[in-house]
């Protein structure tokens, strides 16, 4: 089998050579970007080593201590931990209940954003920049500052921890919505505008059923993340099983085995939403 | 050389491939036609080993490569290169990049996602290049080509696996005639002067007469011809495509001549 070479004329050898200098360019500049690169991790580290209060080097080796007195209490009064399971069941399912009303309404207002601001769908052009920022701000302010405020105002409870959740996942929903949408085929809205259809019409029947399986599958994943948010907004008064939390673990010696009743129900949740939010996700893309 | 022995491939109920056998002794340019949903892809497909055969068997030399898996498997696909209908180049890619995705198998995963290959490497896949006519298009993005022009980058990046078979899968069916007749005059030349075999899914009558020295006919499946071109008559093509009688090639074609030659054509079938 003779090789496949080409008698090589002139022309081929100029460009040969271009192209060999094209090469080295470019791997000069995945060298350099890759040389910067480690440079900015080092010094990022270097940099969050020295503001630490205690220092990495000389704490690291710490770290397990908790872990490992959580662990052996546990193990003592483990004849006691189906008890504090059933215990803490009743605030679990209120962290769900928050994470579930706060997905909800935040992936409402979310889709209402997110087509808002699609470059192509929106219902007003020029006001795309407006719902962007708005969503920004969304996504800006930590929920957990939302919830102190609103707990401040309103008293503490699951209400003012729903309200901040909701409105981050709004923000956040947002954006990953509208990313979806932007990549929509246009055509479907096009045949229905014709028609005379309203925007509200156009974009119900056009858009929703060609991304319906992303958003999902996107609010599912905000879900998950949302059981975590709700039971971490917990240690600051919003009740839940983070409420319980806090508690078992603030109050010292003795209510470790608690901490670890509660790390499992929450383990056992995000594993089982995980299982169910999963599945459905594959039968969602397999149609 | 190679031989296909009741090659078979189902999808549930769905027989795609049914018990194509036929054997081939020495390099040559065979056209495989039929109509779409023949199971010619598949066929292919099943060849190159990025589908699994339900049954059968596909010998090349004394090898059985039918059941290989990792690296030998990955080996026969280098030594059996692919040519797709949709070209499937890398389009963000440049396209000496693109060619030189042919030495893939001969390369580590870590050099490669430097994007680091020898010199001569780059070299051969320009000269290759020049041997199609595109190599003033080297330094450009493969997406920035025209149809035509991708499916040559296709051709060097087969032509770069150093392969002793190229298997084309309907290589002109998104091309214009013009660059249909440009590809295909390349994988026969390519035929002629490197001795590699080549074997082309085609779906028209006229350029598997004109570039082919065997062509294989698929209905539903199964091989229902298997000759030279000159035996191919109307009766056999009908066959094939499952026509009526009012069926005439000129419904199969793409070829540019067809206008004027439809007249000589005729002829040669009659």
């Amino acid at each position: 089998m003779s090789d496949a070479t080409h008698t090589g004329s002139n022309s081929t050898e100029f460009i040969q050579h271009s192209y060999l200098a094209l090469v080295r360019r470019r791997r000069t500049y995945g060298g350099l970007t890759l040389a910067i690169f480690v440079l900015l991790m080092v010094s990022g580290f270097m940099i969050a080593d020295d503001r630490n209060a205690g220092g990495f080097w000389s704490g690291w080796h710490q770290v397990l201590d908790f872990p490992k007195d959580v662990f052996s209490e546990a193990w003592e009064k483990r004849a006691e931990l189906p008890a504090s399971l059933a215990k803490y069941f009743p605030s679990l399912i209120e962290t769900i209940n928050i994470a579930v009303a706060s997905t909800l309404i935040g992936a409402l207002f979310g889709l209402v954003l997110s087509l808002l601001s699609t470059r192509g769908l929106a219902r007003w052009p020029r006001a795309i920049p407006l719902f962007r920022r708005l969503m920004d701000i969304l996504r800006a302010i930590p929920e957990i500052v939302v919830a102190l405020v609103l707990i401040f105002v309103l008293g503490g409870g699951p209400i003012p921890a729903m309200i901040a959740i909701a409105l981050h996942t709004a923000g956040a929903l947002g954006k990953m919505f509208s990313e979806v949408a932007e990549n929509s085929d246009l055509k479907p809205v096009d045949g229905l505008r014709s028609t005379g259809a309203t925007w509200a019409q156009s974009m119900m029947l056009g858009v929703l059923p060609q991304v319906a399986p992303n958003f999902l599958s996107y609010a599912l994943l905000r879900f998950e993340i949302n059981i975590r948010a709700s039971a971490i907004l917990g240690f600051v008064g919003a009740g839940g099983i983070g409420a319980e939390l806090s508690r078992a673990m603030a109050w010292g010696p003795g209510r470790f085995d608690e901490a670890a009743a509660i790390f499992l129900l929450l383990f056992g949740t995000i594993v089982f939403f995980d299982q169910v939010s999963s599945r459905y996700r594959n039968k969602l893309t397999e149609g | 050389m190679l031989k296909i022995d009741a090659l078979t491939k189902s999808f549930g109920q769905k027989v795609a491939v049914d018990n194509v056998t036929f054997d081939v002794d020495k390099p040559m340019m065979i056209g495989i036609i039929g109509r779409s949903g023949a199971g010619k892809s598949t066929l292919l497909r099943i060849m190159n080993r990025m589908d699994n055969a339900t049954s059968g068997s596909i010998t090349f030399g004394n090898v059985d490569v039918t059941g290989a898996t990792g690296a030998v498997k990955r080996q026969w696909q280098s030594r059996c290169a692919m040519i797709f209908q949709q070209f499937n180049l890398v389009p963000r890619m440049d396209v000496v990049s693109n060619v030189l995705h042919g030495t893939l198998n001969r390369r580590s995963t870590l050099a490669t996602m430097f994007n680091l290959y020898p010199q001569d490497e780059i070299h051969k896949a320009i000269e290759i290049l020049g041997r199609l006519g595109i190599a003033e298009h080297a330094p450009k993005r493969a997406d920035a080509l025209s149809g035509g022009q991708q499916q040559r980058v296709a051709i060097a990046r087969a032509l770069m696996q150093d392969p002793e078979i190229i298997l084309a899968d309907e290589p002109i069916a998104s091309l214009d005639p013009m660059n249909a007749q440009v590809v295909m005059d390349a994988l026969r030349r390519i035929h002629e002067e490197d001795g590699r075999m080549v074997i082309a899914n085609l779906h028209t009558l006229d350029t598997a007469r004109r570039y082919c020295d065997r062509v294989i006919g698929m209905r539903d499946g199964q091989v229902v011809f298997d000759g030279a071109p000159e035996l191919l008559t109307t009766d056999a093509a009908r066959d094939i495509y499952g026509a009526g009688a009012d069926f005439s090639e000129e419904a199969t074609s793409t070829q540019i001549e067809t206008l004027d030659q439809a007249g000589s054509l005729e002829l040669l079938s009659a």
